[in-house]
């Protein structure tokens, strides 16, 4: 009951003219972001945090707006999927194997009407699903003092991309380099210069909203000019969209593919380090396992793109519920949204339900809406986006830079950050080069500071006896969390991985 | 540059960091852990894995031919100068000349990058400066 009154108020907030403009705005660029290959949540919700920061919204506002962006990427991410079997973020890649068949059988605009309808379905049981575990979850967060929060940050970064990463090398080494950005300028503790090299920029530490626009946008750019001319060969035909109404009773056979992908996905999404692309890869799998009687999958089996599509966008909500709970994200886009949070001088976590209910519950009524939104912009007006996808990256990556430059020369209005952002641009090229992973980096950058205050604290409690870090049961509890969840992928990422690559190659 | 490269310059990097993280001079005030314990720790994981890298190499990275190498280093003193260029000429002309280097770097042609240029420029500052109020560079003639 409780819940249900909370979400009344949270509909008085979400409900303002700002909000709802907002969350429109937001669910058709998502969809944009998601629907154009090369551009996925991450860069979406990336490029725009400094710009909404520039424009004074508030928490609640820029958080409507924000997630709405980023479900909205959930959905159009299949859209390119479908229609010309590139993925247009990586969760929707498991999209491709059903759903690029049904448009060569000319089923394209069927195909397109079921995945908004499961991407509407796994959401909604998502939105439902955080907005009841969520409370649970930061019932249990209240218990947690420093320690356990120390704890809590190391299994953030030890289960970072889930059981698909094997090389745990190369996250570790991303993870200790992200933090390492975090380190520089004034020591927050005792107020003295750190790794500064006496230079006055430095002092206030590297703004995470720098790293970020440029790991993800900037980047993106240099990856662009790579492969321009790969991409100037592969000609994009003339899409047609024939029939959009499925038939019903393609619908009602669909429809426990959607039950068993949401729930699927909603979990795929909570566990730590997991994300959508886990989610929908799940359901997929599971699916076909069930329901590959007359071996119709890959060649064009409805529920082969019912199942991955209600399994991503309902991770996408799942992996809200711990960012918002415990204030620890699991997956690139969540932690990106966490920045926002933290630029607003707000912290995510059990606090953030008692200090700001606003936040929370408008954005989960603003959620619900959103839905609404995003299935009248897939469905009926999906011919809108299918459009936008001819539009060339060579037009598209200007843009995305121009803007980026707005958004970090707005939050400072200073040139240095512009050259830290070109400077993390060409970084996270090389990274991306040496296939080592953006999002620990991110994530390190972002949670830095408050992974170290945590542990300081911590200790100065012990007065300096590292063993209080292992004493409470709730530490352990975590610790051993993190241990299984570092060890297992190393068992059986490889084969998960394999598979995964396996179907990336059958793309290419 | 392979794996193994790169493992080297990135073990000598975290050498660096925890060599300069032990340089920060310590305050009055103080608590149990001080300023340098963390980026030690951090210091030891990024040598470590270093070192894995260095030992274990697993992947092959495929770099671009000489001449996109060059391509992306134009891309990036063009977007270094514009950062330069954004305070003092402002955000308008700035941006133009930015935006027409890119788009025609990127493979459109000239002409159009210019007409581009011009729509990107005028569009962005239109909608985020004179309807949503946003602070761009001014520069000197204010625009």
């Amino acid at each position: 009951m409780e819940t249900i009154n909370f979400l009344f108020d949270g509909f008085s907030v979400a409900f303002t003219v700002q909000n709802i403009t907002l969350a429109l705005i937001g669910c058709f660029l998502g969809t944009v972001f998601g629907a154009l290959p090369g551009l996925g949540p991450a860069n979406g919700v990336a490029i725009l945090i400094p710009i909404s920061f520039s424009l004074g919204l508030d928490a609640a506002s820029s958080m409507i707006l924000l997630t709405s962006v980023y479900y909205g990427a959930m959905y159009g991410g299949r859209i390119s999927s479908i229609l010309i079997n590139i993925p247009g973020d990586e969760p929707a890649l498991m999209t491709t194997l059903d759903g690029y068949p049904m448009t060569l059988k000319g089923r394209a605009g069927e195909a397109l009407t079921l995945t908004g309808i499961a991407s509407f379905f796994g959401s909604i049981v998502a939105t439902i699903g955080l907005m009841i575990l969520a409370p649970q979850l930061v019932k249990i967060a209240l218990l947690f003092g420093p320690a356990e929060y120390s704890a809590l940050f190391v299994m953030a970064f030890a289960t970072l991309g889930g059981v698909s990463s094997n090389n745990k090398a190369k996250t570790i080494l991303a993870s200790a380099l992200g933090l390492a950005i975090s380190t520089i300028g004034i020591d927050g503790q005792t107020g003295v210069p750190r790794l500064s090299f006496g230079n006055v920029h430095f002092y206030d530490g590297i703004d995470f909203l720098v790293v970020i626009v440029g790991m993800f946008a900037v980047s993106e750019i240099f990856i662009f000019i790579e492969n321009k001319d790969i991409d100037a060969k592969k000609k994009k035909k003339n899409i047609i969209i024939t029939t959009i109404i499925p038939k019903f009773k393609v619908i009602v056979k669909t429809f426990p593919s959607m039950v068993r992908g949401s729930l699927l996905g909603f979990f795929a999404g909570i566990l730590p380090g997991a994300g959508a692309s886990l989610g929908s890869f799940i359901a997929y799998t599971f699916e076909k396992k069930i329901s590959n009687k007359d071996d119709t999958f890959g060649k064009g089996d409805e529920r082969g793109v019912t199942a991955p599509e209600a399994g991503n966008n309902a991770a996408a909500g799942g992996a809200l519920v711990p960012m918002l709970s415990l204030g620890v994200p699991g997956s690139g886009t969540t932690a990106v949204l966490l920045a926002m949070l933290m630029t607003m001088n707000i912290t995510p976590g059990p606090l953030l339900f008692k200090n700001n209910p606003d936040v929370v519950w408008g954005l989960i009524a603003a959620l619900f809406f959103a839905n609404f939104i995003l299935l009248i912009l897939n469905i009926p007006m999906v011919r809108m986006f299918t459009r936008i996808l001819l539009l060339p990256p060579k037009y598209l990556m200007p843009i995305v830079a121009m803007i980026s430059f707005v958004g970090i020369y707005g939050i400072s209005g200073s040139s240095f950050d512009l050259l830290l952002m070109i400077f993390f641009g060409l970084f996270g090229w090389l990274l991306r080069k040496l296939n080592i992973p953006l999002v620990p980096v991110i994530m390190g950058a972002i949670l830095g500071n408050l992974m170290e205050t945590n542990l300081r604290r911590a200790l100065t409690i012990s007065d300096g006896n590292w063993m209080y870090l292992f004493e409470s049961k709730v530490t352990i509890i975590i610790w051993l969390i993190t241990i299984i969840g570092f060890v297992l992928p190393l068992i059986f990422g490889k084969k998960i991985t394999s598979e995964i690559e396996k179907f990336k190659k059958k793309k290419s | 540059m392979g794996e193994r490269a790169f493992g080297i310059i990135s073990f000598i990097i975290a050498c660096g960091y925890v060599y300069v993280a032990s340089l920060t001079e310590l305050s009055f005030i103080s608590d149990p852990v001080g300023p340098k314990q963390f980026p030690y720790i951090l210091g030891f994981f990024w040598g470590l894995s270093s070192l894995l890298i260095i030992f274990q190499p697993e992947f092959k990275p495929k770099w671009p031919s000489f001449y996109k190498f060059l391509e992306i280093i134009i891309v990036t003193i063009v977007l270094i100068a514009y950062a330069y260029a954004l305070p003092v000429v402002g955000f308008v002309i700035s941006t133009l000349i930015a935006t027409f280097i890119l788009a025609w770097r990127l493979g459109v042609e000239m002409f159009k990058a210019l007409i581009f240029g011009f729509a990107v420029s005028f569009t962005i500052y239109f909608l985020f400066h004179s309807i949503l109020g946003l602070s761009l560079a001014r520069g000197v003639f204010g625009f």
